[in-house]
C-alpha cells in the first residue's frame, strides 16, 4: 500500500496526462474521421455531413454511439480468442507509442532516451493486431488483407527507417525533446536540410499506415475490407482508431524530425516575432466563420451550438494571446512556450494528416507490384544514398569547415541524380518486364 | 518493493509463455506466446535501466524476425497440421533434460550466492544513456568484431538474394 502512495506521487503528472491521452484520442480520432470527410466532399464539391450538428460537427459522436450498440458478431469458426484480442494490439501500440512524443514543451509522458526509437518500435508492433486479426477470421478475404499489410510494412519499415536515420545523424539525439532543440540551434528545419528524407518518409509512412494510394490490404474492389472484413461493431471501431492513432503517431514523428516539433516558423529571429500573433488572428477567424453561418443555421438549438463553439474558440486565441500582451516575466508571460509550442506542433501534425488526405483523394491505388518495385527498387536505395549524402554533407562541415549551405544543397543535388537514375533503371526494367505473367 | 513486484510479473510470464511456446499445437498460438516471452524479457531489460537493449529486442525481434514467422506461418495450412501426430516423440527426453539443467542451475546459484561478485550498484543518475555507450564502445572497443558480423550479414543477405533469384 505503501509503494503504491509513493509510486502515485512520484508520477502522478505522468499518470494524468496518460489518462487524458486515452480519454481524449478516440475523440480526436473521430475528428479526424470527420475532417477526412469534410475535405474530400470539398474536393468532390459536395458539402459532406451536414446533418447531425452545425455543418455536421457532432457527427463522430453520433458514429460513435452507432458502433457502440451494434451487434458484435464473431464468425462460427474463428478462432475466438485471438479474434477478440487482435484489434486490442492494435490500439494499444498506437497508444502507446503516443506516450513519447512531446507535444510542445509542457506536454510530454515521458522523455526518453531513445525516445524516436520507442515511438517507431513500438507502433511497428500495431502489425501483429492486423495479422492476427485477419488470420483469426478464417475468411479467405481477411488473410489475403492480413498478408498484404504484413509484407507492405516490412518493405516500408526500412525505407522509413533510414529516413530517420538520416534525420538522426542531423540531430545526434534520439530523445524528442533534444531533437527539436537541435532544429532550433541549427536555425532551421530539417526538412530543409535533408528534402529527400522528408520525401521518403512521406511515402513511406502513408504505405505504414495503410492508407490509399496504398492502401491494398483493404482494397475494397478487390478484398471486401481486407483484414476487417469479419469485424462489426465495435471491434471494427477499435481497428479504426487504430489506424487514425497511428496517423497522428507517424505526422509527430515527421513534425518532431523534420518540421521543427513545435518551433514558431523563423523562431530564432527577432524580426518575425509578429508570428506570434498568428495562432490568435488565425483562431478569431475561424470564430468570426462561425458567428457569420450560425444565423444560416435551419434549427434554433443548432444556431446556439455554432455560436457556443465560435465564443469557445474566442476563449482559446485570448488564452493564446494573454502571454504576449502580459507584462514580460509575469507568471502568464512564461505559458507562451508551453501554449504556443502545443498550438505549432498540433498545426503542423494537422498539416500533415491534410496532405495524407490530399494524397488519397488525388491519385488512384497503385497494384501490388508497382508498390513493391516503388519500395524495394526505388525507396530503399535512394534512402540509403540519403543517408550517406547527409553524411558526406556533416563531414564536409565539420572536416573541412564548408557552410552547412553549400555541404547539403552539394549532397541534396546528389541524392536528386541518384534518384533520376533509379527512376530511369526501374522504367527501363518495367518496360522489358511489360508482359503481365512475368512479374512475380 | 516495487521493483520486485516488476521483475516477477515480467519473470513469470517470460517462463510461462516460453513453456506454452512449446506445448501449444496450434503454431500461431505458439507464435503469440513466443511474442509475448520476447516482450516480458524486453521489460526485464527496460526495468534494468537498459533502454537500448529493450528497444532493440522490441524492434528486432519482436517487430523484425516475428512478423515474418507470423507471415510464413499464415501460408501454412494449419488445419492439415493440427490433426497430424508430431514427428518427435522425444519430448520425455527433452523434460529430463530440462530438469537436469534447471536442477543444475539452481543448485550453482545455491552454492555460488555467497560467492558471487556483486558490486555496489551504480546511482542511476550517474550513468551515461545506454545508447551512447552501446554506440561508443561498439565503434572503438569492438570495431573489428562489429565491422566483421556486418560482411556476415551482407554476405548472407546477397547468398539469399542470388539463391532466390529466377534464373535469367
Amino acid at each position: 500500500m505503501h509503494t503504491l502512495i509513493d509510486f502515485l506521487l512520484t508520477y502522478w503528472v505522468q499518470l494524468v496526462c496518460a489518462v487524458i491521452i486515452v480519454a481524449v484520442l478516440p475523440l480526436v480520432a473521430g475528428y479526424i474521421v470527420l475532417m477526412e470527410r469534410k475535405v474530400m466532399a470539398d474536393m468532390q464539391a459536395r458539402l459532406g455531413p451536414m446533418r447531425v450538428g452545425p455543418h455536421g460537427l457532432l457527427q463522430p459522436i453520433a458514429d460513435a454511439l452507432k458502433l457502440l450498440i451494434k451487434e458484435d458478431i464473431i464468425p462460427d469458426e474463428a478462432d475466438k480468442a485471438i479474434f477478440w484480442v487482435a484489434p486490442l494490439i492494435s490500439v494499444t501500440a498506437g497508444m502507446l507509442a503516443m506516450s513519447a512524443l512531446a507535444i510542445g514543451p509542457w506536454f510530454q509522458i515521458a522523455d526518453l532516451n531513445i525516445g524516436l526509437l520507442f515511438i517507431v518500435g513500438i507502433s511497428a508492433l500495431g502489425i501483429f493486431g492486423i495479422v492476427l486479426g485477419g488470420w483469426s477470421s478464417n475468411s479467405h478475404y481477411s488473410l489475403l488483407g492480413a498478408l498484404r499489410s504484413a509484407a507492405q510494412l516490412v518493405s516500408y519499415e526500412t525505407a522509413a527507417g533510414m529516413a530517420i536515420v538520416g534525420a538522426l545523424l542531423l540531430a545526434g539525439t534520439l530523445s524528442t525533446r533534444e531533437i527539436v532543440a537541435t532544429q532550433n540551434d541549427y536555425g532551421v528545419w530539417f526538412v530543409f536540410a535533408a528534402p529527400v528524407g522528408f520525401f521518403i518518409y512521406v511515402v513511406a509512412s502513408i504505405a505504414e499506415t495503410n492508407r490509399a494510394p496504398f492502401d491494398l490490404p483493404e482494397a475494397e474492389s478487390e478484398l471486401v475490407a481486407g483484414y476487417m472484413t469479419e469485424y462489426s461493431g465495435f471491434r471494427w471501431a477499435l481497428y479504426f482508431l487504430a489506424e487514425y492513432t497511428n496517423m497522428v503517431v507517424v505526422a509527430s514523428i515527421a513534425t518532431t524530425l523534420f518540421l521543427g516539433g513545435w518551433l514558431r516558423p523563423f523562431a530564432g529571429t527577432r524580426a518575425f516575432n509578429f508570428l506570434d500573433f498568428v495562432p490568435s488572428v488565425l483562431l478569431l477567424g475561424v470564430a468570426a466563420y462561425c458567428f457569420y453561418r450560425a444565423p444560416k443555421q435551419p434549427v434554433k438549438v443548432q444556431k446556439m451550438l455554432l455560436a457556443a463553439i465560435g465564443a469557445l474558440i474566442i476563449l482559446v486565441a485570448l488564452i493564446l494571446a494573454a502571454p504576449l500582451v502580459a507584462p514580460a516575466g509575469s507568471f502568464v508571460a512564461t505559458m507562451k512556450a508551453g501554449l504556443h509550442g502545443a498550438f505549432w506542433f498540433l498545426l503542423k501534425v494537422g498539416l500533415y494528416i491534410y496532405l495524407f488526405m490530399w494524397l488519397r483523394f488525388t491519385f488512384p491505388r497503385y497494384r501490388f507490384d508497382q508498390l513493391m518495385r516503388l519500395g524495394w527498387h526505388f525507396l530503399i536505395p535512394l534512402s540509403i544514398v540519403n543517408v550517406m549524402g547527409i553524411a558526406v554533407a556533416l563531414v564536409l562541415h565539420r572536416q573541412f569547415g564548408w557552410s552547412h549551405l553549400t555541404a547539403f544543397s552539394l549532397t541534396t543535388i546528389l541524392t536528386l541524380a541518384v534518384a533520376g537514375l533509379l527512376a530511369a533503371a526501374d522504367e527501363k526494367q518495367e518496360k522489358t518486364h511489360a508482359i503481365v505473367g512475368d512479374e512475380a | 518493493m516495487l521493483d520486485q513486484i516488476v521483475f516477477y510479473f515480467f519473470a513469470t510470464l517470460a517462463v510461462i509463455s516460453a513453456v506454452l511456446v512449446v506445448t501449444r499445437r496450434n503454431v500461431v498460438q505458439s507464435a503469440i506466446f513466443l511474442i509475448t516471452a520476447l516482450l516480458a524479457t524486453a521489460g526485464i531489460f527496460l526495468q534494468l535501466h537498459a533502454e537500448f537493449l529493450f528497444i532493440v529486442q522490441v524492434i528486432l525481434y519482436a517487430g523484425g524476425i516475428m512478423v515474418l514467422f507470423v507471415f510464413v506461418i499464415m501460408l501454412i495450412n494449419l488445419d492439415v497440421s493440427l490433426h497430424q501426430v508430431q514427428f518427435n516423440r522425444q519430448w520425455w527426453l527433452g523434460l529430463v533434460l530440462a530438469l537436469v539443467l534447471g536442477a543444475q542451475l539452481t543448485v550453482a546459484i545455491a552454492v555460488g550466492r555467497s560467492g558471487l561478485p556483486l558490486g555496489a550498484p551504480a546511482p542511476a543518475t550517474m550513468l551515461e544513456p545506454s545508447t551512447e555507450l552501446v554506440g561508443k564502445v561498439l565503434f572503438s572497443e569492438y570495431m573489428l568484431p562489429f565491422e566483421i558480423a556486418s560482411i556476415l550479414l551482407l554476405v548472407a543477405m546477397i547468398g539469399a538474394v542470388v539463391m532466390a533469384k529466377k534464373k535469367v
